[in-house]
């Protein structure tokens, strides 16, 4: 599945043991993948590979993050792998959605990835509907996380420190037997599998969410990756002197395959 | 997601998202019909399933060695091959893929109308390893990645050097002016970093991206 890339000198293949996996889940608003492009793009990461993948639909391109007409020209496809040793960071983007009755396989291609790739843990940023939140999830933040019982032993205590919200199961069956509690991600995708898997194998995942709805999703995507960057400290959030308070989202790099997101420019013959 | 007169409706996300596992609230009728769209996709004819695509090939695959491969997608560009490249005398037929999608169907006859869905493939007379292909049907998504494999799997690359045709709509061209005041039509390629040669054309600017079988 993954193939790293070459970059001359027939060096190995990339070593990710040890690492954090930073990936994002194709939700509601996009917004892990949102948040993911800013990652990149902010640490300025190398592409060390992709991945031969057929369960999502084709798409290519010249590079999202291109900064200058030197680095504008390489191609870029729908699920690709950065790195940043320093960090021991890898991140995966997935730019399309998936081929109908392919995210099964997907996901357990990729867990078994994971496994074979000792990384030490995953991180998943995805989203969840707004509407379908109940009365008390309409009060407080949007934002919440879950931990696979593996990875809850190690970074459980930061997370009480951080003061975050887990997220709440519901009952199975509302308004009839309200003791049977479910996990339920309505527009999470492939969230909720990846998470129930990586319990089941032992797999320390954290996911990150943000309830949202579709529509310009990049506040969400800032609000999420300032959740993500609250617990990992990938940027330095630098007190503003003007007002006093940390606002990280002015360090955060938009890239410029951002453009033009809501369509191109209007024609004068308009006005 | 509320709606003005108060009602919630589902509302479609660009996410793409196929909650299939979620328990829908559908009626027997919905099943039904759910269930033969299903078959109907998946069915197995002997060892065929319904969705698989075949590549047919005429002559022996052994000899199938490629060093040129042009590809033409859609029917603009199958077009553009027929009037400017093709003609008998030069090309002759080697190949045809047969498939069937909700969109068109193939079949495995080589003497095709304009106007049909097909997929050929055409090799050069005076230098055999020069292949090309017109695909005017189209390859559905779950398909893509089959063709892929399939047709290239079927060569013997040397020195492969493979050029995609294919056309757009001007209206999905991002850019910062309005489309309606942009020349058209024009050109614009992507290259991988293993071509050397020069382009004729200017590169395709981010946020643009191309889809479909021309991606894959």
């Amino acid at each position: 599945m993954f193939i790293p890339c070459d970059r001359g000198g027939g060096s190995a293949a990339p070593d990710f043991k040890g690492f954090t996996l930073l990936m994002p889940a194709v939700s509601v608003g996009n917004v892990g993948q949102l948040a993911i492009d800013l990652v990149i793009s902010t640490l300025d990461m190398t592409k060390v590979g992709y991945f031969y993948t057929d369960c999502l639909v084709p798409m290519v391109g010249n590079n999202p993050y291109a900064t200058a007409e030197e680095n504008s020209v390489e191609l870029s496809i729908n699920a690709e792998v950065y790195s940043l040793p320093s960090k021991k960071l890898v991140v995966l983007q997935i730019r399309s959605p998936f081929i109908k009755n392919k995210y099964r396989p997907f996901c357990e291609t990729l867990l078994s990835w994971v496994k074979s790739s000792k990384c030490a843990r995953v991180v998943l940023l995805s989203s969840s509907h707004a509407y379908q939140r109940d009365d008390e999830q309409l009060l407080g933040t949007p934002l919440r996380y879950l931990l696979t019982p593996d990875l809850e032993k190690a970074v459980g205590g930061r997370m009480k420190e951080l003061n975050w919200k887990e997220m709440e199961k519901v009952a199975a069956y509302p308004g009839i037997n309200d003791t049977d509690k479910v996990l339920h991600i309505p527009g999470g995708g492939i969230t909720k599998l990846l998470f129930t898997e990586s319990c089941s194998e032992g797999i320390q995942m954290a996911v990150l969410l943000k309830f949202c709805s579709e529509g310009d999703n990049i506040p969400d995507a800032f609000v999420l990756v300032n959740y993500l960057n609250e617990w990992l400290q990938l940027i330095k959030s630098e007190v503003s002197t003007s007002n006093n308070s940390t606002d990280p989202s002015s360090q955060w790099k938009i890239p410029s395959s951002w453009r033009l997101l809501f369509g191109n420019g209007l024609p004068p013959a308009l006005f | 997601m509320a709606t003005f007169f108060g009602e919630v409706v589902v509302a479609p996300s660009r996410a793409g998202l196929d909650e299939e596992e979620e328990a829908r609230e559908e009626t027997p009728e919905d099943r039904e019909i759910r269930r033969e769209i299903e078959k109907k996709r998946y069915r197995q004819r002997g060892e065929i399933k319904e969705r698989e695509i075949q590549v047919l090939w005429s002559c022996a695959e052994e000899s199938l060695v490629c060093s040129r491969f042009i590809v033409a997608i859609g029917r603009n560009a199958a077009a553009f091959l027929s009037s400017f490249i093709l003609d008998s005398v030069c090309w002759e037929v080697i190949g045809v893929v047969k498939l069937w999608n909700e969109w068109c169907r193939t079949s495995s006859t080589t003497n095709v109308l304009p106007t049909d869905s097909f997929c050929l493939f055409y090799r050069l007379i005076s230098d055999p390893t020069v292949l090309l292909c017109q695909c005017s049907c189209y390859v559905a998504e779950d398909q893509q990645f089959q063709w892929l494999e399939k047709v290239f799997g079927s060569m013997q690359k040397k020195g492969l050097q493979v050029t995609i045709l294919s056309t757009c709509p001007v209206a999905d061209y991002k850019t910062q002016e309005s489309t309606l005041t942009l020349v058209s039509p024009f050109l614009k390629a992507l290259k991988t970093k293993e071509f050397q040669e020069q382009v004729c054309c200017p590169l395709l600017e981010q946020p643009n991206i191309v889809r479909d079988l021309p991606a894959a």
